[in-house]
């Protein structure tokens, strides 16, 4: 999958860019992607960016490096997930490199303190933003399973504070465990004619 | 070799870390200040408040001080790599497996319970940032709501959400926007 070098380097740009606005944690990473990749360039499709948070969300490590590097190997192969994975590594090395030097008097600096303050409002809005367009995504499937699965993994890690990893394995589980039942009962149904 | 060794512990955190976020704090304390003894309790915690405060996911953010400050510039960068390699490559796979197989019933019935349990996760990781943004906790205490509402963040929450529906803005005008209005209110 050989593609022109103004790929790879806008997928340096974009993750270079992306990265450095990455606060409040990996998932504003999902919305930022979605703006670039599927808005702007249309490399691919949302329903594919939803398969990637996922994948990226259900793996070992950092959501937004590995989801940098999905949407990377998306555009531009094993490169592009290379190019991507470095590009989103840069800023936080280097902001982390420079403020190790005087960490002191940059925790309690007033101005630092305000502007973050400010953006929790931002991180709040940009999520919810997104969630509205995931819910969506989600509810047009029509399955009363998988629209339950939302809330009921939304109570079981914030409510019950229940391991990330445990709530994904169930989700699997009962998945799995209903694609069976479904065959089964297909299954006898046949028998019976 | 001590930049093998950050290679090494920082892959082990990166590994057993699934799902990210603030559940890996106590992960990464135990290996960085009780078992290698790299830093201690206070710096450890000095971090944690360095990374909320910087772009960067916790992880990345967490091996690149540790790794300066145990070996310079090459420890972050080896102490970086095994904390997102691992991940990166099963992430890779997996993604690789689930295109390959999208038409077995599983496959694509897995892919679905991921996709609806995350979002649960995803809404979870969301309303904790909106308890911060709005009451400056953690912890929903429904008594101390009114006075504790920060009326400031949640009108801007409002009217920045109100942007990004109607006009799609950028989240990234929307971060600088909500910066700055930090500036402005709470400076």
């Amino acid at each position: 999958m050989a593609k022109p070098v103004k790929t790879y380097l806008w997928l340096l740009a974009t993750n270079l860019f992306i990265s450095a606005f990455t606060f409040g944690g990996g998932y504003v990473v999902v919305p930022m992607i979605r703006r670039f990749f599927v808005q702007k360039k249309k490399y691919f499709e949302e329903k594919e960016l939803m398969d990637m948070a996922a994948v990226a969300q259900s793996t070992p490590g950092a959501i937004a490096i590995n989801l940098s590097a999905l949407a990377g190997y998306r555009v531009g192969g094993v490169p592009g997930a290379v190019i991507s994975c470095l590009a989103a590594l840069i800023p936080p090395l280097a902001v982390l490199g420079v403020i190790s030097v005087f960490y002191t008097s940059f925790i309690t600096n007033a101005v630092v303190a305000a502007v973050l303050k400010g953006m929790q409002a931002g991180v709040a809005a940009v999520i919810v933003d997104l969630i509205i367009d995931m819910c969506a995504m989600v509810l047009k499937q029509r399955s009363a399973f998988l629209t339950a699965m939302i809330p009921a993994a939304f109570i079981a890690n914030f409510v019950f504070g229940i391991n990330v990893a445990i709530i994904l394995f169930v989700s699997c589980l009962l998945c799995v465990l209903k694609v069976f039942w479904h065959h089964a009962l297909l299954m006898r149904k046949q028998a019976k004619r | 070799m001590m930049a093998w060794q950050l290679f090494i512990t920082f892959a082990q955190i990166g590994l057993m870390s699934i799902g990210g976020g603030y559940a890996i704090i106590p992960l990464i304390g135990e290996q960085v200040v009780h078992k290698a003894g790299w830093i201690s309790q206070q710096v450890f915690t000095d971090i944690i408040t360095i990374s909320q405060m910087t772009p960067g996911p916790l992880a990345v953010n967490t091996s690149t001080f540790v790794g300066i400050q145990v070996a310079g510039l090459w420890g972050a960068v080896a102490a970086t790599t095994g904390a997102v390699l691992g991940g990166v490559v099963i992430a890779l796979l997996l993604y690789r497996f689930f295109e390959k197989h999208r038409q077995s019933t599983y496959v694509f019935e897995i892919l679905n319970a991921l996709k609806s349990a995350s979002l649960g996760l995803i809404i979870s990781a969301g309303a904790a940032i909106m308890l911060l943004a709005f009451l400056g906790t953690s912890s929903f205490e429904p008594h101390s709501l009114m006075t504790n509402m920060n009326w400031v963040a949640l009108v801007s929450f409002v009217l920045l959400l109100f942007l990004l529906r109607k006009w799609k803005i950028n989240p990234m005008l929307i971060m600088l926007i909500s910066g700055v209005s930090g500036l402005i209110f709470y400076l």
